[in-house]
């Protein structure tokens, strides 16, 4: 069984249709990049898996581990081990990093009936992973995501996944607005939670952070629909020759 | 830190659609005849065994009142309020006052166990009190005044004050035994002609709390008073008074509830805070009153005069409220600047959902040189409610270097409420600096969204967001009451989502 399975997708926002016969298959261990112009449809097919509002699903099915998760609420989708790394991350102002993980591990811990998490447990790992991601302590203690920089933001998105341990990680152009150093950093804490259990749909529009994120299978979406799927290969393609000619293909 | 995790799971144990505390204890009591009139002033005087001076001060306020009107100038509205349906004085039938704990009705105690208040000298006096708290710091154990309807029903650790000299007693009875620091003191602060509603109090104030705090002592415990409205169209006018004499420190709280009835309930209290030379007096309050029904029926009155007067030099006052409760609310603890370098501040959270209407705020008079004030203020409203923030900054021609910083904050919850801030600034002396920060948020679909992309349901996203607003002000509550307090915020914010 896939671990994620898209089925003709059909999605529109305020009466425009954006995804148009989506299908995609993501299997364990896998990593899937989706490549394609603005407006394609990329971040609404991020914010669909998540369950935000204001997107219309009028066709289509998305299964997570053969379940389908559409009439889910998007707490519950995240309790299931659906994770979405945000393009822009919220501020939460007075809600201490730490505070925000330590909420949000027991809340997932609680709907799946499992035993809660001490908070010292809880701390004793941040800290090890943050530490790992180069993020300050003192970040932690701060306001969620409150006077961070881009990339701090985007590394805050990259530790709070580490620590829920997601089985389907979605990120949602992370690598927009990071320098190079910011990049390798994120990329590095996404490449360290590959595992064979767990499953990742990387969503950029620019080919650059496939080279230090290698994807096994990279997809072209265009006018909501996947147009082209091919291996890693393909970003380079993509990154010489540009969008124009998918534009067309699927017009 | 922990607590809001706390928040989330006590919440979740709490029936949600029911105001926790409207429960109704089946009492006998003894009423004064309905209405206001000089017998009835007379008539509580007399229960009281006040001294005829009271009783002539009582009077005054009332004739006074006869020719007062209520104010029209705060952003509430309610139908006209007939001051004759209430009763003005109700107490719980029993033989004389209540010597200890075992003379209060059992029904009383049960009352305040439900509503989770310690009245821990009952274990004092069954000799079950761990010794001495080692380790512990003093102020994990919290003195107790209770208040049911008109008559303070139990003060625990009332030997252990006195022991460092605190005075703490219900103002009946400090009338009894320190006439002469009730008569030096009484009105002072707030003056029998001061408003409307004060008037009213100062005509028909049945009980309420008295606290002194002799020169230089730091007042062993936290002081906490609970105000519980029991029976029916009866109006709960209270009046506190506390003194802290040159160099003393005090920390006072009060909570209240009352149960949920059709008909609205008023509630006229004033509180008069007085602090001598390099005195400090906190004072903080949680109210939680009757808040009405979904549809805006029922719920207290509440409205109330505090104000403390800074009358020494270098003394300070600091006033924290977490307002939850009643359908309305008008009330500005208010901080007098008299002594130089004096200090003011005020904290506040105001949460309204339902029909509530809140219209609350400060006032910070500078007088003395050199005083300095701070104002935060955090407004969170939901549902159709209207949440107001009211206040007055102002420097007398004489004060020179005086400082106030303001920040008002509000929160708005779904697109049927409302948040209006309306400060008045005034100075008189060039060398004020007063500065004003506001800002006017929502809770957005999208914060909600990431909250719950993590794994929160709807309500915690949100309890965690306002928890989060208010925190600056959470940590002024005395560590006792944080936990509570986050609860109640949770609590009175059931049902604003989805």
């Amino acid at each position: 069984m896939h671990l994620l399975e898209v089925k003709n997708l059909h999605v529109e926002v305020d009466g425009k249709k954006i995804l148009n016969g989506l299908e995609l298959s993501v299997g364990k261990g896998s990593v899937h990049a989706i490549m394609g112009p603005n407006g394609s449809g990329k971040s609404t097919l991020a914010h669909v898996l998540a369950g935000k509002q204001d997107y219309v699903v009028t066709q289509g099915e998305v299964l997570l581990d053969g379940d389908d998760i559409l009439a889910l609420d998007p707490d519950e989708r995240a309790s299931r081990g659906l994770f979405l790394a945000f393009q822009y991350p919220l501020e939460i102002p007075g809600v201490a990093t730490m505070t925000f993980l330590r909420t949000a591990i027991n809340a997932q811990r609680k709907r799946r009936g499992e035993p809660e998490h001490s908070t010292p447990d809880i701390l004793k790992r941040v800290r090890a992973v943050a530490g790992k991601l180069g993020i300050d302590q003192e970040m932690l203690r701060r306001g969620v995501n409150v006077g961070f920089s881009g990339g701090e933001k985007k590394r805050n998105e990259i530790l709070q996944m580490a620590v829920l341990e997601p089985r389907l990680c979605v990120l949602d152009e992370t690598d927009s607005g990071l320098d190079i150093d910011a990049l390798k950093v994120v990329a590095n804490g996404v490449n360290r939670l590959r595992a064979p259990e767990r499953g990742f749909v990387v969503i950029t529009h620019y080919q650059r952070l496939l080279n230090y994120i290698v994807p096994d299978v990279v997809h072209v979406l265009s006018k909501g629909r996947i147009v082209r799927t091919g291996g890693k290969e393909l970003a380079l393609e993509l990154e010489a020759s540009g969008y124009a000619q998918y534009q067309d293909a699927a017009a | 830190m922990p607590a809001v995790q706390e928040t989330v799971e006590k919440v979740r144990l709490i029936d949600v659609d029911q105001y926790k505390y409207g429960f109704v204890t089946d009492i006998e009591s003894e009423k004064a005849p309905k209405g206001l009139s000089e017998d009835v002033v007379r008539f509580i005087s007399a229960k009281k065994n006040e001294p005829e001076w009271m009783l002539r001060w009582r009077l005054d306020a009332y004739r006074r009142w006869l020719t007062m009107r209520a104010p029209t100038w705060s952003r509430v509205h309610y139908g006209p309020i007939d001051y004759q349906d209430i009763y003005y004085y109700a107490a719980p039938k029993k033989k004389t006052g209540p010597k200890s704990l075992d003379e209060i009705d059992p029904e009383i105690l049960k009352t305040y166990e439900k509503l989770g208040i310690p009245l821990r000298e009952r274990e004092v006096l069954l000799g079950v009190q761990k010794p001495a708290e080692e380790g512990a710091s003093a102020y994990n154990r919290v003195a107790v005044d209770a208040v049911f309807d008109s008559v303070s029903v139990a003060t625990t650790f009332k030997e252990e004050l006195a022991k460092a000299g605190v005075l703490f007693m219900p103002v009946s009875e400090a009338l009894q035994k320190h006439p002469e620091l009730v008569k030096k003191y009484l009105g002072t602060v707030v003056p029998i002609s001061d408003n409307f509603f004060a008037t009213l109090n100062s005509a028909v104030f049945s009980d309420g709390s008295f606290v002194y705090v002799p020169p230089g002592v730091r007042c062993p415990m936290e002081l906490s008073t609970y105000f519980r409205i029991n029976e029916r169209n009866t109006g709960q006018f209270e009046r506190t008074l506390i003194i802290a004499d040159k160099g003393s420190y005090v920390s006072y709280l009060e909570g209240c509830t009352a149960p949920s009835r059709d008909e609205n309930q008023l509630h006229a209290a004033v509180v008069e805070l007085v602090a001598l030379d390099d005195a400090e007096i906190k004072y903080s309050t949680i109210q939680n009153w009757y808040p009405g029904d979904q549809q805006g029926r029922g719920g207290v009155y509440n409205f109330v005069t505090k104000r403390g007067d800074c009358r020494g030099a270098s003394s300070k006052i600091s006033w924290t409220q977490l307002e939850t409760g009643s359908a309305i609310t008008w009330k500005y603890p208010s901080c007098i600047l008299r002594g130089d370098n004096s200090r003011g501040e005020f904290y506040s959270i105001a949460i309204s959902n339902g029909h509530q209407q809140v219209d609350s705020g400060t006032k910070m008079l500078h007088l003395g040189k050199n005083t300095t004030s701070r104002i935060i203020s955090k407004g969170i409203a939901a549902g159709h409610s209207q949440n107001t923030y009211r206040g007055l900054v102002t420097c007398h021609r004489r004060a020179k270097g005086a400082r106030n910083f303001t920040n008002c904050d509000s929160l708005l919850i779904g697109d049927k409420c409302g948040a209006h801030t309306t400060p008045y600034i005034e100075t008189k002396n060039s060398s004020t600096v007063f500065e004003h920060e506001a800002t006017t948020s929502k809770i957005s679909e999208d914060t909600l969204f990431y909250c719950m992309q993590r794994g929160l349901s709807a309500e915690d996203a949100v309890a965690l967001v306002v928890n989060g607003f208010v925190k600056d002000v959470l940590q002024q509550l005395p560590m006792e009451f944080a936990v509570e307090a986050q609860k109640l915020i949770s609590i009175s914010l059931e049902g604003s989502v989805g």
